[in-house]
Formats: C-alpha cells, sequence, structure tokens
C-alpha cells in the first residue's frame, strides 16, 4: 500500500533486490555508452569548428585540472552536506518514533515537508534567504554561498535520512524491544545499545544512495552561482571565446567526472546490499 | 474576482506581505501560465517516461546480448550522472550541432527542437532509466508458478506476458513507480536552467520585478508539495481500483 509518507522515498531505495543483481556488467557498459557520447560529439564538433583555434583535446588538457579542481568542490559540498544531515536526521529519525506525540508528530511534519519540496528551490531559499554573515556581539562570522549551499542541501539530505533511519529501526524485529525490556533496560537504552547498533548494517546502503543522489544534486549550486564544476566549466567556455563547438566535449566532459565517481559507489553499495539482505 | 484583488492589495499595504500573482494582472497572468507549463511538462514527461520504461523492459528481456547491453548502459549512464549536466548537455552541446530552421511565425531563424522540447527529452530520458529498472523488477517479481500455471492451461507464451504477468508486475513495480513519478514531478523544474518559463522561471521573474522573495519561495513550496499531494493521491487510488484481494506483492512495501 502507497502511502503518502512511501512516495518520497528515494527510487534508489526501493529498487528490489532482483533489478540489483544485474548491476554487475551495466556501469561497464553505460561508461563505453559516454565515451562514445564524448567522441562523437567531440569528432562532430571539430568538423565544425572554424580553422585557427586550438583542437578540442587541446583545450580539454588545458582545462582539465581547473575542471577537476571544481569537481573538488562538488564533493567537498555534498560531503558536508551529507554530514550536517545525518548529524540532524538520526535524531529526526528516532524522534519520529517517540512515543510522545508531541516530539514524534513535529518530527513527523519536519521529515514530510523537507521530502515534498523540490530540492532546487530548498536551495534557492536557503541562498537567497539566508544571511551573508552571523554576528555574535562584535564577533563576526562570515556565511558565504557554498555555506548556504551546503544547508541547502542538507535540509533535504536530513529528511531521508530520518526516514531511512526510521525504516530501519521498525524493520527491527519487536523481539529485541521485548527482550531488552524484559532485561529491565530502559527505553532510551534499548534503542542506543540494541536496536540502532543493528539498525547501522540496514541503514549504510540506501544512506549511500543518497550520498550518491546528492552529489548528483550538488552541480545544482551552480544554478545560484556558487563555485562548483558546471560553474566552471561555463567560465571555461567563455576563456576560450565562446565557442559553441567546446560545449558537448566540455558537457561530457563532467558527465563522465561524475560517472567515474558515481560507478564505485554504486557497485559497493550493491555488494552491501546483498550481503546485509534481510533473510526472509 | 476584483474585490479579492483588492484585498490582498490592502493586505501587502496592511502587512507588507506582497502576493503580486494574485492582485496584479500582469504577473497573475505569468504565474497562471507558468502554473499550467509545470503541469504540462511534467505529464508529458510521466507519459514518456513510462513509455521508455515499459519498451526498454520489453528490450531488456531480448535474445540479443548488445541489445541488452546497450539498455543496461543507457540505465547506469543516465542514473550515475546528474539530471542538470544532463539537460545542459542536451540543449547547449546537442542543440548546437543540430542544424537550425526558418521558424515561420517570426521569420527568424530558430533551432529545430525548442528548449521546452529539450527539457522533456532529457527529463523523460532521465525518468525513463529509473522505470526501466522498476518495470524489469516488478516483471521479475512475478512467481514463477504463476507462469508455469498459465503454461499448464495452453496459454501461449504472448498470452501468458499480456494475460498474466503484466498485469501482475503492474500491481508489483507501482510502488515504487509512484516515488519515481513524484521525484521526476519534483526535477522538472531543473528546466528552469535552460529558461522554460515554468513555475520555477515565472516566480524568479516575479520576485525580481517586486522583490517579494520570501513571499514567491513560500508559494512555490505551497504548490509544488500540492502537486506532489494530488499525484499521490491519485496512484493511491490506481493502486486501490487495481488491488487483487488476496495477493500480496512482493517488491511493495
Amino acid at each position: 500500500m502507497l502511502r503518502l509518507r512511501d512516495a518520497f522515498s528515494l527510487p534508489l531505495v526501493s529498487a528490489s533486490e532482483g533489478a540489483l543483481r544485474s548491476w554487475r556488467r551495466t556501469e561497464r557498459t553505460g561508461l563505453a555508452l559516454l565515451l562514445v557520447v564524448f567522441v562523437c560529439s567531440t569528432a562532430y564538433s571539430a568538423t565544425t569548428a572554424v580553422s585557427g583555434h586550438d583542437s578540442i583535446p587541446t583545450v580539454l588538457w588545458r582545462w582539465a585540472p581547473l575542471l577537476l579542481w571544481g569537481f573538488l568542490f562538488n564533493l567537498i559540498i555534498s560531503a558536508l552536506s551529507m554530514a550536517v544531515g545525518t548529524a540532524a536526521g538520526l535524531p529526526l529519525g528516532i524522534f519520529q518514533l517517540s512515543p510522545n506525540p508531541l516530539v514524534s508528530r513535529p518530527a513527523k511534519l519536519v521529515t514530510q515537508f523537507f521530502r515534498n519540496a523540490p530540492w532546487l528551490v530548498l536551495l534557492f531559499i536557503c541562498v537567497l534567504l539566508l544571511p551573508f554573515e552571523f554576528r555574535i556581539g562584535t564577533l563576526r562570522i562570515p556565511f558565504p554561498d557554498w555555506a548556504k549551499a551546503v544547508i541547502g542541501f542538507a535540509l533535504p539530505a536530513m529528511a531521508n535520512v530520518a526516514e531511512i533511519v526510521r525504516g530501519a529501526v521498525q524493520s527491527v524485529p519487536s523481539g529485541q524491544w521485548e527482550s531488552a525490556e524484559s532485561l529491565c533496560f530502559s527505553r532510551r537504552q534499548t534503542m542506543m545499545q540494541i536496536i540502532l547498533p543493528q539498525c547501522i548494517k540496514r541503514m549504510l546502503p540506501p544512506w549511500m544512495n543518497l550520498y550518491s543522489l546528492i552529489t548528483m544534486s550538488s552541480v545544482n549550486a551552480s544554478v545560484v552561482g556558487v563555485t562548483e564544476m558546471l560553474t566552471i566549466t561555463t567560465q571555461v567556455h567563455a576563456a576560450e571565446g565562446s565557442r559553441p563547438e567546446l560545449l558537448a566535449p566540455l558537457y561530457s566532459f563532467s558527465l563522465i567526472c561524475f560517472f567515474l565517481y558515481s560507478y564505485p559507489i554504486s557497485k559497493w553499495t550493491e555488494y552491501l546490499e546483498r550481503k546485509y539482505q534481510v533473510k526472509e | 474576482m476584483q474585490p479579492i484583488y483588492d484585498w490582498f492589495r490592502a493586505f501587502y499595504e496592511r502587512t507588507g506581505i506582497n502576493l503580486t500573482f494574485i492582485y496584479d494582472s500582469f504577473d497573475r497572468a505569468r504565474m497562471i501560465k507558468g502554473f499550467w507549463l509545470t503541469i504540462e511538462l511534467s505529464v508529458v514527461t510521466i507519459v514518456i517516461s513510462i513509455l521508455i520504461g515499459v519498451f526498454g523492459a520489453w528490450l531488456q528481456g531480448s535474445r540479443f546480448t548488445f541489445v541488452r547491453r546497450v539498455v543496461d548502459g543507457f540505465i547506469s549512464a543516465f542514473r550515475n550522472t546528474p539530471p542538470l549536466v544532463q539537460i545542459y548537455f542536451f540543449y547547449f552541446g546537442l542543440g548546437y550541432l543540430l542544424p537550425r530552421v526558418m521558424d515561420p511565425a517570426t521569420g527568424a531563424m530558430a533551432p529545430v527542437v525548442t528548449n521546452f522540447q529539450w527539457a522533456i527529452l532529457s527529463l523523460s530520458l532521465f525518468a525513463g532509466a529509473f522505470n526501466i529498472e522498476i518495470f524489469r523488477s516488478g516483471i521479475e517479481a512475478v512467481p514463477k508458478s504463476m507462469r508455469e500455471a498459465a503454461e499448464s492451461l495452453g496459454y501461449t507464451r504472448g498470452q501468458i506476458y499480456l494475460y498474466v504477468v503484466l498485469p501482475l508486475a503492474v500491481r508489483n513495480c507501482l510502488p515504487a513507480l509512484g516515488n519515481n513519478l513524484v521525484n521526476l514531478v519534483k526535477t522538472t523544474n531543473l528546466a528552469y536552467a535552460i529558461a522554460v518559463p515554468e513555475l520555477m522561471y515565472v516566480s524568479k521573474e516575479i520576485w525580481s520585478d517586486a522583490t517579494n522573495v520570501r513571499e514567491m519561495m513560500l508559494t512555490l513550496l505551497i504548490i509544488y508539495i500540492l502537486l506532489v499531494a494530488i499525484l499521490v493521491a491519485g496512484l493511491n487510488r490506481l493502486e486501490r481500483a487495481l488491488r487483487i484481494p488476496g495477493y500480496i506483492h512482493a517488491g511493495g512495501n
């Protein structure tokens, strides 16, 4: 049965084991396909180029260090967002399961709100509406654009982590709770010492899928002008005299970078998912 | 309607909450246009992505290894790259490589494929890649005994697929499909990046003119959440209507 709550879980999380089995040979073909796109677009673009300019491979080679530097920004932004999102999402997920409705209701509301909201809108809200510095007394703490973007990505990450935690905790058999109770564990002790340690294994694969999605979304920061790979790609294009035939190769370059990064992660996730598969 | 507009104008003067898209006729027209464009974008991409999903899942059952490989490659290429870069690649990269034609309406040279069409294409391919996996796992989740039972009743291969496997597979994959379609509706605002005048884009235009960023942001959030809620309600109804008593589907949660 599909409830409103379920409808927002990530597609990657809900992929069944059957779908994951065929992933092994998939990535290799995927990379091959991207390389074909890259080579074809480079070759075709080259035929339209006006003579007197540097060739496309020369241009790419010249700017590759800067583009990869931009890619590093994407990785930093996504890692920080995921760290903040996890730190906030873990308690939020546990609060959702609280027996006290004064705690669980607001936690559920916050989770649903940030899961339903489009990521781009949340990013806009954070970048445009957060202050550019905080003042504590005479101390001024600057709050640059990239830090706002981190918050913008951390909010949906938080809500999704909360759902992952809730799902994992609920998937622990109730016998665990009952036996802990019979051993005089308090609710808090049961959660911290018995339930959560068992959840880590269940949470890891969907958590990694989420990380992968956040990394993919980190390029959205270019829309609001934060420096990262896509922003730098546009700048590189301008620096090379805005030659239109450079666009396809430049964008395929970043597609390939993301693919090469995401490939080991999805492979590892798939491995973990098989390894930790809950036996039914 | 005029009293309502006047009320909102007075509301702005009283409270400073500036909802221009209600009382200002120009902004209202833009907003409504953007809203319908978002709906159009969502509906068209949902339909095309489902078609891609069904077709791709069918191709994945192909006897030829090469065809299966290409479909697999397509899936992994689209799943492991950022959708925004995909849109840029299609619109700026491939858009440049296509010839330009004379637009009969204006007489100027225009691209063969407009930005709206590129947005539809790239978003459909992105969501379609996920849909293929979803449909395929739905088909795989149909118990083997069902096929065997149908076979023993004298059904042909085609009949088994049409009357037994497909109806059950659709029910198996509805929850996952719902997730993906909801995500697709939430992702349509990436078309903003290539200047498709959908909801996000017109909102930005309005807040640039009227400097009512907060109000527009909140409105955007509310509209998107409502759209998603409508989609989810529809999917719930569909799921209830299709439910077979006693059949517990495998992939569902």
